[in-house]
């Protein structure tokens, strides 16, 4: 495989979906390392994992090791980098927010003495995946049990939501400071779905592992199965045939289709906006049944696998899509139009729960609720893989960052992904739907973003010399979202809590996983 | 004689029997602008059977206010509905000055929900009692201009001279009863009947602000922190609930037969047993909350802040109602 130059010493240049040996991983100390990635972040790269492991063939009593992916949305390149942390890891998060659930996980997860973090506190309340040197303060305890942040004053009242909400909706905590209908602060406490997931991966069987892969997130199967695949065929050097990544994209914008349709309707009806909720609803189930004609599952489960896909379509099912998804799409746009033209529902939308665009770019907001923000950024545009190196998805902006936008931005994602999607149909590549799988190689990292509904989805995974998963680590958009609803709800009214939510819909097990 | 003791008997059924039918049919409303088929027509009846049926789950954090709350609140609102007259007869109880005890009965069924809520100390139910008691503080002060429209359109339309006005005020003109008669309106001029439409519109306003429904409450949403009637009674349960479902299918009754009333066409022939004005007033009301159940399907809800304008709007409706009135 031919090198990347890379921009910045400390750091491995990779290419997205691509694997390197981990011994070509630059190492250097914890210095160095903090050196660069601030010089890094300062530079507009940003990061998407962060994360502890021994080191591969090392004896027991090595310290951990931290390896960071940083993305250059501009130039698609990630760079990795990794150190090793014999004590305590210096936080950078007060400079660089982006970074701070990353040292938290750190912290939970492996034990490590994070110092100078500005609220340490447990991510998911997980039990510790390595040992490391114990911190007292991040000792896992009872889930949702921790300190808030907390505004004192007599006028000012405390309103604790969850994690049993009157929905049938995920658990998660959220501790409001109010003062009458204002929210002054609002504290997210999550992890009550914890699985212990990327603990089952390592050294899962390639079956399971592809099973725990479909099942990080269920309503974004499609998504972190993508990724998944990339990972293993990256390891393996798999060359998909262009039918099979063809159909996956389909299967990825369906996706991506049915849950904004989904979404739109949800914020209508948390606006009391009944048409367009109930109209939305069911056509959400039409999109969803698209994908069930692709792989007879609804949200796609089996759809895909590491080498290509498991079900292809024939020509009488591609005009039979075809058609369902014009008639879908042109019964989606007469029902979102409706909500544009209601004063009432705009009213509502807009300059509510709106996301300062700065507040967005440090925090590394991604997906949606990034565009929102003028933050262009999508992988599917920055870091292609798969058919997207082919065709080309412009991504959708806008600039108010207010609930409006954030519903706005899933419609014009709506009409591109249509468009995606019949272009697709209409000239699907011939071939093979699945290539053969070599064994993994061992003692490389393989790194990939794919652009799930949400947002970015990064999977980085390790093998051992055996070519066993050692480390495989899952970030869900949801993880870089859920701080930024917490910011976009501030200074707001507390009974707008519901639909500011519900315009960011983050994935709770995702981010538990 | 004969027929007005039978008149009675049957205000008073249909008082208490009807309430349950008017959220079933803006559930029909809704449910048929949405294209679904939606709950029966008697959907809320079977819930209160349901109800009654069920023990009530208390909260040991509360005191005696909390399971008193709701019964005082149905005693005060059945109340309030023997003063309204529903029909073209007098209301079962009526008297000089049964409209102001109307309003402050209604008021004092919102100050025991709001205390039966904050008596459970969940911050949630804390904040809808804050959100009632701050929407009333403006609801109450626009009902009263209505009622004050309805009682100069009466003493005006009596045709009592102004001398003799000066001297008795506006007494003999204090009560529902007495002003809602079609026959009580023996002079009705256009301004008059402008003034009421007016009141009439207000009115219109207040009923969807005390009622909870869209654009100012919306009565379906399952999020606590956006409700503001239905969270204030979400620790009820059982007959608790049973009566305080009855008590708010009243509250919209007694409102839209005022409604109603305001709009009846005067001076139309109807007398005061009339077969056909029966069915007139019992007809306005099922439209009435058929409107109800239009706006709720082609409007989102207000944001929070803004629901005081509306109801200020009311207020300023009313206002202008009584200056069309005496101008």
């Amino acid at each position: 495989m031919n090198r990347i130059v890379s921009a910045f010493p400390a750091f491995t240049a990779i290419g997205v979906g691509r694997s390197i040996p981990f011994a070509s991983v630059v190492r250097s100390d914890i210095a160095a390392f903090q050196r660069t990635l601030a010089d890094a972040m300062t530079r507009g790269c940003r990061l998407v994992s962060l994360f502890a492991m021994p080191e591969p063939n090392a004896p027991a009593e090595m310290p951990l090791t931290a390896v960071a992916i940083l993305a250059d949305d501009f130039g698609s390149l990630l760079y990795a980098g990794r150190t090793s942390i014999a004590d305590s890891y210096p936080s950078m998060a007060a400079d660089f927010p982006q970074v701070q659930l990353f040292e938290r996980e750190l912290a939970e997860q492996c034990g490590i003495i994070v110092t100078g973090h500005p609220w340490l506190k447990p991510v998911r309340f997980a039990p510790r995946l390595y040992s490391g040197p114990d911190h007292p303060s991040t000792a896992p305890s009872v889930c949702g049990d921790m300190e808030f942040y907390q505004v004192k004053g007599a006028e000012v009242h405390e309103v604790a939501v969850g994690p049993v909400h009157a929905g049938v909706i995920e658990p998660g905590h959220f501790r409001f400071q109010c003062h009458g209908e204002n929210i002054f602060h609002l504290e997210i406490s999550l992890g009550y779905q914890h699985r212990g997931v990327e603990r089952a991966m390592i050294g899962a069987s390639p079956a399971r592992a592809f099973s725990f892969a479909q099942t990080l997130c269920g309503d974004t199967t499609i998504g972190h199965t993508t990724a998944y695949c990339q990972i293993i065929e990256a390891l393996s050097d798999c060359r998909k045939s262009a039918r099979a990544q063809s159909l996956r994209g389909i299967a990825l914008e369906l996706e991506r289709l049915a849950n904004h349709v989904g979404d739109l309707g949800a914020i209508s009806g948390d606006v009391g906006f009944l048409p367009t909720a109930s109209f939305c609803g069911r056509l959400r189930g039409e999109f969803l049944n698209m994908t069930a004609m692709l792989c007879g599952n609804r949200f796609g489960r089996d759809m895909l696998r590491p080498g290509g896909v498991q079900f292809d379509l024939d020509r009488q099912l591609t005009d039979q899509l075809q058609h369902r998804l014009e008639k879908s799409a042109a019964e989606a746009r007469q029902a979102i139009e409706l909500m544009w033209n209601s004063p009432s529902t705009m009213a509502r939308l807009d300059d509510t729960g709106r996301l300062d665009p700065l507040d967005a770019a440090q925090l590394g907001v991604v997906g949606p609720m990034a565009r929102a923000c003028n933050l262009p950024r999508d992988a599917r545009h920055d870091h292609p893989t798969g058919i997207f190196r082919f065709v080309h998805i412009p991504p959708a902006t806008w600039a108010t960052g207010d609930v409006f936008a954030r519903a706005f931005v899933r419609w014009l994602e709506i009409r591109r992904s249509t468009e995606f999607i019949a272009g697709q149909l209409a000239g699907l590549p011939e071939g093979d739907t699945c290539s053969a799988l070599s064994a993994l190689a061992p003692d490389h990292l393989a790194v990939t973003l794919v652009e799930g509904w949400r947002g970015e989805i990064c999977h980085v995974a390790c093998t051992d010399s055996a070519g066993r998963l050692f480390r495989y680590k899952v970030v869900d958009p949801s993880f870089h979202n859920w701080p930024a609803v917490g910011m976009a709800l501030r200074g707001q009214e507390i009974s707008d809590f519901p639909l500011c939510n519900k315009s960011f819909n983050l994935s709770y097990c995702g981010h538990d996983l | 004689m004969f027929a007005s003791l039978i008149t009675k008997i049957l205000d008073v059924v249909i008082l208490l029997m009807m309430p349950p039918l008017l959220p079933g049919i803006i559930n029909r409303v809704k449910a048929w602008f949405a294209g679904r088929k939606g709950p029966p027509l008697l959907q809320t009846y079977f819930d209160l059977r349901r109800l009654i049926g069920k023990q009530s789950v208390i909260s040991s954090a509360t005191t005696w206010v909390f399971p008193a709350g709701p019964f005082i609140v149905l005693g005060m609102v059945v109340t309030a509905g023997l003063l309204m007259p529903l029909g073209p007869a007098q209301a079962p109880i009526h008297f000089e000055g049964d409209l102001i005890l109307l309003v402050y009965l209604l008021g004092a069924a919102r100050f025991f929900t709001a205390l039966a809520a904050m008596d459970t100390g969940s911050s949630f139910e804390g904040m809808g009692a804050a959100r009632e008691i701050a929407f009333a503080v403006i609801a109450e002060p626009a009902l009263f201009m209505v009622l004050l429209v309805l009682v100069t359109a009466g003493w005006q339309s009596s045709g009592v001279s102004a001398v003799h006005s000066a001297a008795g005020g506006l007494s003999g003109y204090l009560s529902l009863s007495t002003l809602l008669l079609p026959s009580a309106h023996a002079v009705v001029s256009g301004r008059m009947q402008a003034a009421l439409i007016l009141s009439a519109v207000a009115l219109f306003i207040i009923l969807l602000a005390e009622c909870g429904r869209i654009p100012v409450d919306d009565p379906n949403t399952h999020l606590e922190l956006t409700m503001r009637h239905e969270v204030m009674i979400l620790d009820n349960s059982g007959r608790l609930l049973a009566a305080q479902t009855y008590a708010s299918s009243m509250k919209l009754l007694i409102l839209s037969a005022l409604l109603v009333h305001l709009l009846l066409p005067r001076n139309a022939g109807l007398t005061d047993l009339s077969v056909g004005a029966w069915i007139l007033c019992l007809l306005g009301m099922v439209l009435t909350v058929g409107i109800v159940g239009i706006v709720e399907s082609f409007m989102a809800r207000l944001r929070l802040k803004l629901i005081p304008m509306l109801l200020a709007s009311a207020f300023l409706l009313g206002g202008f109602a009584f200056l069309l009135l005496i101008g």
